[in-house]
């Protein structure tokens, strides 16, 4: 019995203490985000994390320890937080993630007092659809998808529009997104129906697209395009403007990768956020803030190479150098509108019927 | 004197209570609870309330496949099957000979043996079917190698012979370990009784042999056919996305937000591996004791 008694009291202790540890002497922020998709001291980066923790201590004469978790997908972070068995501060999901996440009521409106730089973010990206009133929501970076092929072996005079991707030329080419929302939206965008139908008919046209083209696939694929394009391996291949870079660096001697934007294409915003289960929102909003200051808000967009919807970065003539012309003129496409184009052309959070629906025509490709 | 002996088996008995105690607790929130959860979910509808809609739904869907209706997910599950079948397989006429000549070589052989089947397994799985992609491509290592010596170039990736490839080097030492395990504690001497009683080597493995490392075998199977059934990663990637297994259906289910039906999905996979498990149990119980129950 005794025995029993010690282990117990062993184990409450370790327990304790576990939990007891930071709460007390420092503040503790946990920040959510994609992988990959802050600057993170890597190879001589700008370390944001560290970088934040020293500056909180100078500025506010406390210590800050920052926990940085990250995620692979949207619904992956969805599942952690609707249940509400984790808790973080800082999160970063995509658009129609935050719609959804709002209107399930796991946000909470920020202040923005204390995040005075959200004047830096370019007037384009306020009032959009899964924020109309701008209040959960700061934008952290945005992407466009464009069409990427291996000049040796595709004809550019081919490269255009989406009609690349279902050129029977290139049969046995071809790669197409392993994701159904993907998939579905560059049939949606080559025969001009919307991403967003609630119609069956629309999905069933593009399903219809998808299976024409199924012959001429090299496969289905995510991110094991890199690789693929990089190697010769497959030829054509849709992905986003911020990774097409990445590839290009990478690419074999005997490859020559060039990209381009069909019309109409995908648009795409992730924005920081603060989810219900926060439990300090100041300190979170301070940390906002400071990815918005020039320093890291700069580090990031040239690490993670995706657009910054903030005018300090996109204007910043060390950053517009070391990006260089083509990735600049690549990733700023000059838009007359972009709020009306990414309101035409972004996914919106679908109603279940219309989501389920999409599903079972996905598996029916896969499967095919 | 007999007193004192089963007092010490007692109080062995109690300090394994104790040890088990973290054991129990981990299990019990990490695997019951979770396994409670998928069952709950699997029968309820989006409000929670009962239904068998998510199982029967699994039963009776239906899509088209080359103008012929089918039952999706009974098709889908019956192509995992076959692939796991098929790598299992493998594994077993690879993994076994590899136990048997690692049970009986000496201690040292033994050992170094041992280290290189565990050695791929330090590294993450992931990364070592990533690297099965560079080299079964088309412009890979294993073509550019086919080339230099002025063979022609094969056309492995997103084949099946892919997955399979990825599925029996990710899981063969799940065969092999827990087959030389039991091998190695066998008793040599039934081996050797037989062979003065005039048995031929051929004999030997099928009357002694194999049947005293059923057990392992069991074990063996199990370890490589549950993961390669439910495997969604080496389909994806060296099956170049076109091979949808059960995984796949979990996971496309979950991205939709259709919690209930992953969850059913799951649950009923679950129910026909403990069938299979069973079944396989029974028989091979059946060959150990040789018909008697045990």
């Amino acid at each position: 019995m005794k025995k029993y008694v010690l282990a117990a009291l062993v184990s409450a202790a370790a327990v304790l203490c576990l939990a007891g540890c930071g709460g007390k002497s420092e503040k503790v922020l946990n920040v959510y985000n994609w992988g990959e998709y802050i600057s993170d001291g890597s190879e001589d980066s700008y370390d944001t994390v560290a970088e934040f923790e020293k500056w909180y201590e100078e500025e506010y004469g406390k210590k800050v320890t920052v926990n940085y978790d990250t995620f692979a997908s949207n619904e992956d972070m969805y599942a952690k937080i609707s249940t509400g068995a984790v808790s973080y501060d800082v999160i970063i999901p995509s658009d129609y993630m935050i719609a959804r996440m709002q209107k399930e009521d796991l946000l909470l409106p920020l202040n923005f007092d204390n995040i005075p730089n959200y004047k830096n973010i370019d007037e384009s990206f306020r009032g959009l659809y899964y924020d109309p009133d701008d209040k959960y929501s700061i934008p952290y970076a945005y992407g466009v998808v464009g069409i990427i092929y291996n000049a040796n072996e595709v004809d550019p005079a081919d490269a255009v529009g989406w009609d690349l991707m279902w050129n029977e030329k290139y049969a046995g080419r071809i790669l197409q997104f392993n994701n159904s929302r993907d998939a579905f939206g560059t049939a949606a965008y080559r025969l001009g129906l919307s991403v967003n139908s609630t119609d069956k008919a629309d999905w069933d046209a593009e399903y219809a697209e998808l299976m024409k083209q199924q012959p001429l696939r090299y496969g289905l694929v995510m991110d094991e395009i890199f690789n693929l394009m990089e190697s010769g391996e497959a030829a054509i291949g849709a992905y986003y403007a911020g990774d097409y870079f990445i590839m290009e660096e990478a690419e074999a001697e005997n490859v020559d990768l060039r990209f381009y934007y069909p019309d109409p294409t995908n648009y795409y915003i992730d924005a920081m956020c603060i989810p219900k289960c926060c439990a300090d929102q100041e300190l979170a909003e301070i940390f906002i803030n400071f990815m918005l200051d020039h320093d890291a808000a700069v580090a990031n967009a040239s690490f993670t190479c995706y657009a910054s919807p903030n005018r300090i970065v996109y204007t910043d003539p060390g950053y517009i150098d070391e990006m260089g012309d083509e990735a600049m003129e690549i990733l700023y496409p000059p838009m007359d509108d972009f709020s009306a184009l990414y309101n035409e052309y972004a996914y919106r959070n679908l109603d279940q019927d219309t989501l389920n629906y999409i599903n079972e025509l996905w598996e029916e490709v896969k499967i095919n | 004197m007999k007193t004192s002996e089963r007092k010490l088996h007692i109080e062995k008995g109690r300090s394994f209570g104790i040890a088990l105690l973290p054991y129990s607790i981990w299990s019990l929130l990490f695997i019951v609870v979770p396994l409670i959860f998928v069952a709950y979910y699997a029968f309820t509808d989006n409000s929670f309330g009962f239904t068998t809609e998510n199982i029967t739904k699994f039963f009776t869907a239906t899509s088209q496949v080359d103008g012929q209706e089918v039952r999706t997910y009974l098709l889908i599950f019956f192509r995992s099957l076959k692939l796991a079948v098929i790598s299992t397989i493998i594994c077993f006429i690879m993994g076994y000979p590899i136990a048997y000549i690692m049970a009986t070589a000496d201690e040292k052989k033994q050992r170094i043996m041992l280290v290189l089947i565990m050695i791929p397994m330090w590294m993450n799985f992931l990364i070592r079917t990533y690297a099965w992609m560079t080299i079964l491509q088309d412009t890979g290592i294993l073509n550019s190698f086919l080339s230099v010596l002025g063979l022609d170039p094969l056309h492995i990736i997103g084949t099946e012979t892919a997955v399979i490839i990825g599925m029996v080097y990710d899981y063969l030492p799940y065969m092999v370990l827990p087959i030389y395990s039991i091998m190695a504690k066998m008793d040599y001497k039934l081996i050797e009784a037989a062979k003065d009683l005039g048995c031929n080597s051929l004999g030997v493995l099928k009357r002694v042999i194999f049947p005293l490392s059923l057990p392992g075998v069991l074990s063996g199977i199990t370890m490589v056919l549950i993961p390669s059934i439910s495997t969604f990663y080496i389909s994806q990637k060296l099956g170049s996305g076109k091979f949808f297994l059960i995984g796949d259906a979990i996971e496309g289910q979950f991205t939709a937000n259709n919690l209930h039906f992953a969850a059913a999905i799951a649950f009923i996979l679950m129910i026909i591996l403990l069938i299979c498990m069973a079944l396989m149990k029974h028989f091979t119980n059946k060959a150990v004791n040789g018909g008697g129950s045990r």
